[in-house]
């Protein structure tokens, strides 16, 4: 059996969580077994039929308003009990922020193995051989496991989200919660959102990022009129960060975010061994730098010498154009 | 109140991996104190100049370069080490590592002794960022992991952590782990003299015998996974690379974006 721990935020699932179960659904075809999910929110009953077109056989569902910001110890103790009353072969979850520090907690506490960030998987007989990056992205690990259930964080945008609905009566349980004395000396105050209206970094199709060649952060704004035409989210190399011309959350690299898009266009940005290893992962990369031996040239598939202050307002306008015609 | 710091001995950022058949070839790598944890020891020394603790105390679990890492947080600040070095850790996956760590943490007074516990979110060799949730678990205590800010208030402690498209603010009580990341502050340059006076600080050493840990409960053996192969990434080739007037070059941008990433 496959268990898939969904994610829903503000009342929708989260994109990480329908790869999941999405994910789910098919391993569990390989292994010739089921899939059950389980949700844990507030008002989150009314995803029951959404997570059911994953074809989830059963779903679990605990909804309490204490439950309705992520709480490490008190989802990790109502998985725990689904686990221990499903007895999973698996169990996979979003490589969320979340996913990253429930799943983890789970695994030490049910004792089953922990590979995170998994890019793909393998099953051989009776084993699942988890693949996953390693060193940031320096090296590949395949990992075995000594001790079920198997323990899989995905690492967001590898695994595709099943867009046919698959139509099956899953069996809902409901979980019964209560706070116990020391998840009560946890809570969450307040959930800010600062997102901008753009995707999430780790989770969109496109990035495009900005470095040190855009000279300040007024320039960025070039960028996020193009990000915006592509419906993407915007980066920054760690010199852009480091200048105060962007914040934390927008670094991507060794000591920032990992990025796996479609589409990465580095823009002004030279391509640093730490930054490299945070993206070289996406499936295209462009790159527009006005140095001709920029290490960047060296991973991109697209590649423009030149002036990013020239070209880039003229990408925008072709774009719009684009867009008005379609 | 005390606070504790878990840290990590790193390949440096700048590494280029090797492989020597599946296995990784270890021979070249400079090592350095991995940087998140870089944020975790600040933060904590931080908390000692303002008062608010009386020791920060730094454990690490590896080979005798591990000793290196204690002392690089030593120069930062902290009080004293603790070195757990045996050649039966070599392979121990997340798991076993959160295990031996507490069982070293318990032996320095565990949860009586320290409320404040430091980790970096990350290290930037393993990447699993497990280690401090499953410490927190085996302790039974609260977590905030991926923290931008901490404020410790008595027993109370405010901590904002980022998530996707915004920030989590989670008041807890003590004891609690938390995990840093970067932002949480600048972790400072340390001067010469704190470097000799880091030399002359004392740094505990254990066994996994003088934790009474079995050896069969350690290291590959002991392993809940185990690491079947390695390999090196698929190398990217150098593409299509074009210079010219801006509207010649966008123009074949704009075809190798519609007809080859397929996004227009």
């Amino acid at each position: 059996m496959v268990l898939v721990v969904a994610e829903a935020r503000e009342g929708a699932l989260r994109k990480p969580a329908k790869e999941a179960l999405s994910e789910g659904r098919r391993m569990a075809d390989k292994l010739g077994a089921k899939a059950v999910a389980v949700i844990i929110g507030e008002g989150v009953k009314t995803l029951l039929k959404e997570i059911s077109g994953y074809g989830m056989d059963k779903i679990y569902v605990a909804d309490s308003a204490f439950l309705k910001y992520y709480h490490p110890m008190a989802y990790a103790r109502i998985i725990s009990e689904v686990v221990a009353k499903e007895s999973p072969k698996v169990v996979l979850m979003g490589g969320t922020q979340t996913g990253r520090d429930l799943m983890p907690r789970v695994a030490i506490r049910v004792g089953g193995g922990y590979a995170p960030d998994c890019t793909g998987y393998e099953i051989n007989g009776d084993s699942i051989i988890a693949v996953r990056p390693a060193i940031s992205g320096k090296v590949i690990v395949k990992v075995g496991f000594k001790k079920y259930p198997a323990f899989m964080v995905l690492r967001p945008n590898v695994f595709g989200v099943n867009e046919d609905i698959i139509s099956v009566s899953s069996e809902v349980v409901e979980i019964s919660f209560e706070p116990t004395e020391v998840e009560r000396k946890q809570i969450v105050k307040e959930f800010s959102i600062k997102t901008a209206g753009r995707p999430e970094l780790t989770e969109a199709e496109i990035v495009v990022s900005g470095g040190r060649g855009l000279k300040d952060a007024a320039n960025f704004a070039m960028l996020e009129e193009l990000a915006d035409l592509l419906g993407a989210a915007v980066g920054a190399s760690r010199a852009a960060v480091d200048a105060g011309w962007r914040p934390q959350s927008d670094q991507v690299g060794q000591t920032g975010k990992t990025v796996s898009p479609k589409l990465y266009m580095a823009i002004g940005i030279s391509g640093a061994i730490q930054h490299l290893a945070g993206m070289s992962s996406s499936k295209y990369i462009v790159a527009i730098n006005k140095d001709p031996d920029a290490p960047i040239f060296n991973v991109a598939d697209f590649g423009i010498v030149g002036d990013l202050f020239k070209i880039v307002p003229v990408l925008i306008e072709r774009l719009k154009k684009e867009k008005a015609r379609s | 109140m005390k606070a504790v710091c878990f840290v990590k001995s790193v390949p440096d950022t700048e590494t280029r991996v090797r492989l020597t058949g599946n296995r990784l070839d270890k021979s070249e790598i400079k090592y350095i104190l991995n940087p998140y944890c870089e944020f975790a020891v600040e933060e904590a020394v931080r908390k000692k100049e303002a008062g608010i603790v009386d020791e920060v105390l730094v454990i690490s679990m590896g080979p005798s370069r591990a000793q290196e890492a204690i002392r690089s947080a030593l120069a930062i600040g902290a009080d004293r080490g603790v070195h757990i070095e045996d050649d039966n850790l070599d392979g121990s996956d997340a798991i076993v590592t959160a295990r031996v760590l507490v069982e070293a943490f318990k032996k320095e007074g565990g949860l009586d002794n320290y409320q404040i516990l430091l980790f970096g979110l990350r290290a930037i060799d393993g990447d699993t960022w497990s280690v401090p949730s499953m410490i927190a678990e085996l302790l039974g205590i609260p977590a905030v992991t991926n923290i931008v800010k901490l404020d410790i208030n008595g027993n109370k402690a405010i901590a904002i952590r980022m998530v996707e498209g915004g920030e989590e603010v989670f008041e807890v009580e003590l004891p609690c782990v938390f995990a840093a990341r970067k932002g949480l502050n600048e972790p400072r340059y340390p001067s010469l003299p704190s470097i000799m006076k880091a030399k002359k600080k004392p740094i505990t050493r254990y066994t996994i015998s003088d934790l009474g840990i079995p050896s069969d409960a350690v290291g590959k053996v002991g392993s809940f996974t185990e690491v079947l192969e390695y390999t090196l990434p698929p190398q990217r080739q150098a593409g299509k690379k074009v210079e010219g007037e801006p509207e010649q070059v966008v123009e074949e941008l704009i075809k190798f974006l519609r007809e080859v990433a397929n996004i227009i």
